[in-house]
């Protein structure tokens, strides 16, 4: 019988945080990197089952399904369900660019009163609810790399990272974590 | 730190989250197979380095990721205006002709 190949999770069994910054992988998702200029919005709202955000730093859900606006013709679409998003994007007959992100990215889910302090241990952007309330999201940096941020809740985000970089993100979160009250 | 205004964000982000692209409204020449080689050089290295009101494009590479022009004064590092790209030279803010590299 031919061996198969094991899929290792990132994160897998990571832990860490404090009592008021909780750490966690999250589970495995399906993603996409999606281009497509402004006439190609609607119909692949449709077809995606959400509408596409249009203003900057702003995400869109809908049952398993979020995009998040990156750049004007640029979003990351996260599926926690079934997937199809490849599928979902081709039927739209626009025309756009879909790439499958699943495996190259994973997330960390921050949750807490501490949240916000210890993102801005490495992160320059201003997480107070005003600057970046409950829904938005933006491309930016934590610490020396390049992340995908999402607010989930007033102290729950979302960290979107490439995953041969996770284990430097849960790091440097934990070691930020202690420093967040 | 210094802030940067994007014009495509709509928003002032932290330095951190751009790359300088050089000097702005740099065009390529129509006749490009048929320029001299002096010609040629002069569009694809001989830039102004000004020093003071700069037109300059930068590229918010870890955010929205969009090329966009700024004005810029090279001596106080001051971003006097952030525009799209694609609009043309943009006037300084305040003053009341163009400026032209140094000659302010
Ligand atoms: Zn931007």
């Amino acid at each position: 019988m031919a061996e198969l190949a094991t899929r290792a999770v990132p994160l897998a069994g990571a832990h860490g945080g404090t009592a008021s910054v909780r750490l966690k992988p999250a589970s495995s998702a399906h993603r996409i990197s999606l281009r497509a200029g402004e006439d190609a919005v609607s119909t692949l709202s449709t077809t995606l089952g959400l509408s596409l955000p249009t203003q900057p730093k702003t995400s869109a859900s809908s049952g398993s399904r979020t995009a998040l606006w990156l750049g004007p013709d640029e979003w990351l679409v996260i599926d926690e369900g079934e997937g199809g998003l490849v599928e979902a994007a081709r039927s739209s007959g626009a025309v756009h660019s879909a790439t499958d992100v699943s495996h190259r990215n994973t997330a960390i889910l921050i949750e807490g009163p501490g949240s916000s302090d210890a993102l801005n241990g490495g992160c320059p952007l201003d997480l107070s609810l005003k600057a970046f309330p409950v829904g938005s999201c933006a491309r930016t940096l934590f610490g020396k790399i390049e992340v995908v941020l999402l607010r989930t809740g007033e102290q729950s985000f979302r960290l979107e990272c490439w995953r041969s970089f996770s284990e430097y993100a849960f790091g440097l979160l934990r070691e930020a974590a202690l420093d967040a009250e | 730190m210094l802030l940067i205004h994007c014009p495509y964000c709509g928003e002032s982000r932290s330095e951190l989250e751009f790359r300088w692209a050089g000097e702005a409204h740099i065009a390529r020449p129509e006749n490009i197979a048929e320029i001299s080689d002096e010609a040629f050089a002069e569009y694809f290295f001989i830039r102004d380095n000004t020093k003071g009101i700069a037109w300059e494009r930068w590229r918010h590479i870890h955010g929205c990721g969009r090329f966009f022009n700024t004005i810029r004064d090279t001596v106080s590092d001051k971003f006097l205006l952030s525009y799209k790209a694609g609009l043309a030279r943009q006037p300084v803010p305040g003053a009341s002709e163009p400026v032209e590299g140094d000659a302010a």
